[in-house]
C-alpha cells in the first residue's frame, strides 16, 4: 500500500463518486419517486400505487412480460450452438483460425445494422422465403415478421444468431485453457472423441456455462431494445414483439407518461438486481 | 473474475495441433461440416447485404438471391450524395472516443486509490460501483431524460458523453482495480524512493504497465457506445448530432421499398467497425473475452 496524504485517496475517488451519483444514484432515486406520481413535465402530484395498478391491468404490459419470458428460452439454443461450435473449433482442424474469424463476425456488426439486413431477408417476398420455395419447401415459407404468432420467434432466432458469436469465443477461450494432460491420459486409456468430450471436457466447462447462461438471461431481459425497435418496427405486428424495454420507451417518450414508464422501470430494475445477485452467487 | 477472464483471453491464441490426434474420419468429417455450416450461416447476411447493394432495384425484384446481373454502384452514389453517413460517423466517433476517455480517466484515478491506498469506505465503494454493472441502461433513461431537459443538457455532446461515461465506468473501475492489484509493490516502492508523487506513480509506473486492460477497456467500451441505439435516439434529438445508429434507423425507415439502396447504406455503415476488426482482430477477441464480465 502506498502511504500518502490522508486526503489524496478521497481526491482520487471524488470524480468517480460524483459521476456515479449523477448517472446512477440520482436517477434510481427519481425512478422510485416518479413511479408514485403522475408526472407532467418535470414533476407531478403523488398518486400512490396507481401507476403500478395500471401496469397490472394493462394487457399490453402483460404481453410484454410474457414476451420477455419467451425470449428467455433463447438461452438454450444460445448455449447449445455456442458449445457445439466452440468444441468443433477446439479440435483445431486445419484452418480453424479462419473459421474463428468468420463465426465471430456477427458480433462486430451493430444490432441496428444487422437488424435492417435481417429484416429485409425475412420479408414475405424476401430471399429466405424465395429460397424455401426454390428448394421445393413452399409450405415452410412464412410471414416471418408480419404474423403475430411468429414474429417474436424470428427475433429470437436473430438474437441467437448474433449473440452466440460471443458465446463461441468465450467457450473457446475456456477450452484452450484446459489442462490437456487429462485429455491425453483418457486417450491412452482408449476413450474415443465423444467420450473424451463428454466425460473430460464438458465437466470442466461447468463454471463458464453457468456464467454465460446468466449473461444470456440478462441480455434477453434487458438488452433487446434495438432488435425489436428496428426489425419488426417498434413492437409490430400488433404488439407481437412488445417487450419491457420498448414498453418503457413507449410510455415515457411516445405517450409522454413518464410515471408509468418509471413504474415499469422499477420492476425491471428489481428483476435485473435479482439476476445480478444470482450471477455473483454462481461465480 | 476479471483475472480469470484476462488469463482466458491470453489463451485464445493457442497454437495449431489438436489436443487429441486420434479421431476417426467420421468425427473429423462431422466437425468440419459443423464449422463450414457455422461459417456459412454467419456470413449469409453479409453476402445478402453486399450483392443486393450492387443490384438495380429491378434486378433485385427479379432475383433476390443470386449475383447481380450487372454490377452497379448507383445505390452507393445515392447514399453518399444524399445522406449524411459521414456526419453520423463523425458524431459517433466524437461521442465514443469522448465517453471512453472520460470514463477511463475517472476510473483510472479511482481504481488507483482503491487498489493501492487505504481509506475509509474503500471496499464499500468498490462493491457499490461493481454492482452497478447490473443496472440496465433503460432503467436510468426516464429520470435522466427529465433531468437533462431541466438542466439543458438534452441534445448536446457533453450530455450523452456523460451518460455513456457513467454507464461504462463501473466496468472500467472493476477491471482496472483487479489489474492494479497485480502490479508488484516493489516497483511502486522504487518509484516512491525516487521521489515520485502518488499521481506520478500512476502516470509513470502503473499506466505504462496496464496495456492489456486498457486495450480491453478501449475495445469493449468503444464497441458499446458506437453500437448503442437507445440513448443516442433519446438524448440527441437534433438532426445534426445524430449518431450512426440513429442515422441507420431513420434511413432504413425511409427506404423500405428500395432494398439495394438500403443495403448500400448498411454496407457503408458497417464498414468502419469491420475494417477495425480485420486489422486488430487479435485484440478484439482478447479484449472481448476479458470484458465478458460486463455482459
Amino acid at each position: 500500500m502506498i502511504r500518502s496524504n490522508r486526503f489524496t485517496p478521497y481526491l482520487l475517488v471524488a470524480p468517480l463518486i460524483a459521476l456515479l451519483l449523477f448517472i446512477f444514484a440520482y436517477p434510481i432515486y427519481k425512478l422510485f419517486d416518479f413511479s408514485l406520481k403522475r408526472v407532467r413535465g418535470f414533476d407531478g402530484e403523488n398518486i400512490g400505487f396507481a401507476n403500478f395498478e395500471f401496469l397490472f391491468k394493462d394487457p399490453v404490459f402483460r404481453e410484454a412480460i410474457v414476451h420477455n419470458l419467451q425470449l428467455l428460452l433463447a438461452v438454450v439454443p444460445l448455449l447449445l450452438v455456442s458449445l457445439i461450435i466452440a468444441i468443433a473449433l477446439y479440435e483445431r482442424l486445419r484452418g480453424w483460425r479462419f473459421y474463428r474469424t468468420l463465426v465471430f463476425m456477427p458480433y462486430i456488426l451493430a444490432v441496428p445494422i444487422v437488424g435492417v439486413v435481417l429484416k429485409n431477408m425475412f420479408q414475405f417476398n424476401g430471399p429466405i422465403n424465395e429460397t424455401l420455395r426454390n428448394i421445393g419447401l413452399p409450405t415452410l415459407a412464412q410471414d416471418w415478421l408480419g404474423d403475430k404468432n411468429i414474429a417474436l420467434w424470428t427475433v429470437l432466432a436473430m438474437v441467437v444468431w448474433r449473440e452466440s458469436a460471443f458465446g463461441i469465443i468465450l467457450f473457446l477461450s475456456r477450452l484452450l485453457a484446459l489442462n490437456e494432460e487429462l485429455i491425453e491420459a483418457a486417450q491412452l486409456d482408449g476413450a474415443n472423441w465423444w467420450q473424451r468430450t463428454r466425460y473430460i471436457v464438458l465437466p470442466q466447462m461447468k463454471g463458464v456455462i453457468e456464467f454465460y447462461s446468466v449473461i444470456g438471461l440478462i441480455t434477453m431481459t434487458a438488452s433487446v431494445f434495438a432488435y425489436v425497435y428496428i426489425v419488426p418496427g417498434k413492437g409490430a405486428p400488433a404488439n407481437g414483439t412488445m417487450v419491457l424495454e420498448l414498453y418503457i420507451y413507449n410510455w415515457a417518450f411516445e405517450k409522454h407518461q413518464p410515471g408509468i414508464g418509471a413504474a415499469a422501470s422499477v420492476l425491471l430494475f428489481v428483476v435485473a438486481a435479482t439476476l445480478m445477485f444470482i450471477l455473483f452467487r454462481v461465480r | 473474475m476479471a483475472q480469470d477472464t484476462i488469463r482466458l483471453s491470453q489463451q485464445v491464441e493457442a497454437g495449431e495441433g489438436a489436443p487429441s490426434q486420434h479421431r476417426s474420419w467420421m468425427t473429423v468429417f462431422s466437425l468440419q461440416a459443423v464449422l463450414i455450416l457455422a461459417a456459412v450461416i454467419a456470413l449469409v447476411p453479409a453476402y445478402f447485404m453486399l450483392i443486393s447493394s450492387l443490384k438495380t432495384p429491378e434486378n433485385y425484384n427479379l432475383d433476390r438471391i443470386g449475383f447481380p446481373a450487372q454490377i452497379v454502384f448507383d445505390s452507393y452514389a445515392e447514399v453518399l450524395l444524399k445522406h449524411d453517413f459521414f456526419l453520423w460517423m463523425g458524431n459517433s466517433a466524437i461521442i465514443s472516443i469522448g465517453s471512453v476517455a472520460v470514463s477511463t480517466i475517472i476510473a483510472a484515478l479511482a481504481a488507483y486509490a482503491i487498489a493501492r491506498m487505504v481509506f475509509r469506505g474503500r471496499e464499500f465503494l468498490l462493491a457499490i460501483s461493481t454492482s452497478l454493472m447490473a443496472v440496465p441502461p433503460v432503467v436510468m433513461v426516464v429520470p435522466l431524460f427529465v433531468l437533462f431537459s431541466q438542466i439543458d443538457l438534452l441534445g448536446t455532446y457533453q450530455g450523452v458523453i456523460l451518460i455513456y461515461a457513467g454507464l461504462l465506468t463501473p466496468f472500467s473501475v472493476y477491471l482496472l482495480v483487479t489489474f492494479f492489484r497485480t502490479i508488484p509493490t516493489e516497483l511502486l516502492e522504487a518509484g516512491l524512493i525516487d521521489g515520485a508523487s502518488p499521481i506520478g506513480l500512476l502516470w509513470r509506473i502503473m499506466l505504462p504497465l496496464s496495456g492489456p486492460p486498457l486495450v480491453t477497456l478501449f475495445i469493449v467500451n468503444i464497441l458499446y457506445v458506437w453500437n448503442d441505439l437507445l440513448i443516442a435516439l433519446l438524448f440527441l434529438p437534433n438532426e445534426r448530432l445524430r449518431t450512426l445508429m440513429v442515422g441507420v434507423s431513420v434511413f432504413q425507415g425511409r427506404y423500405l421499398q428500395n432494398i439495394p439502396l438500403s443495403m448500400a447504406g448498411m454496407a457503408l455503415a458497417s464498414a468502419p467497425m469491420l475494417i477495425v476488426y480485420i486489422l486488430f482482430q487479435r485484440y478484439f477477441i482478447r479484449g472481448l473475452v476479458a470484458g465478458a464480465v460486463k455482459g
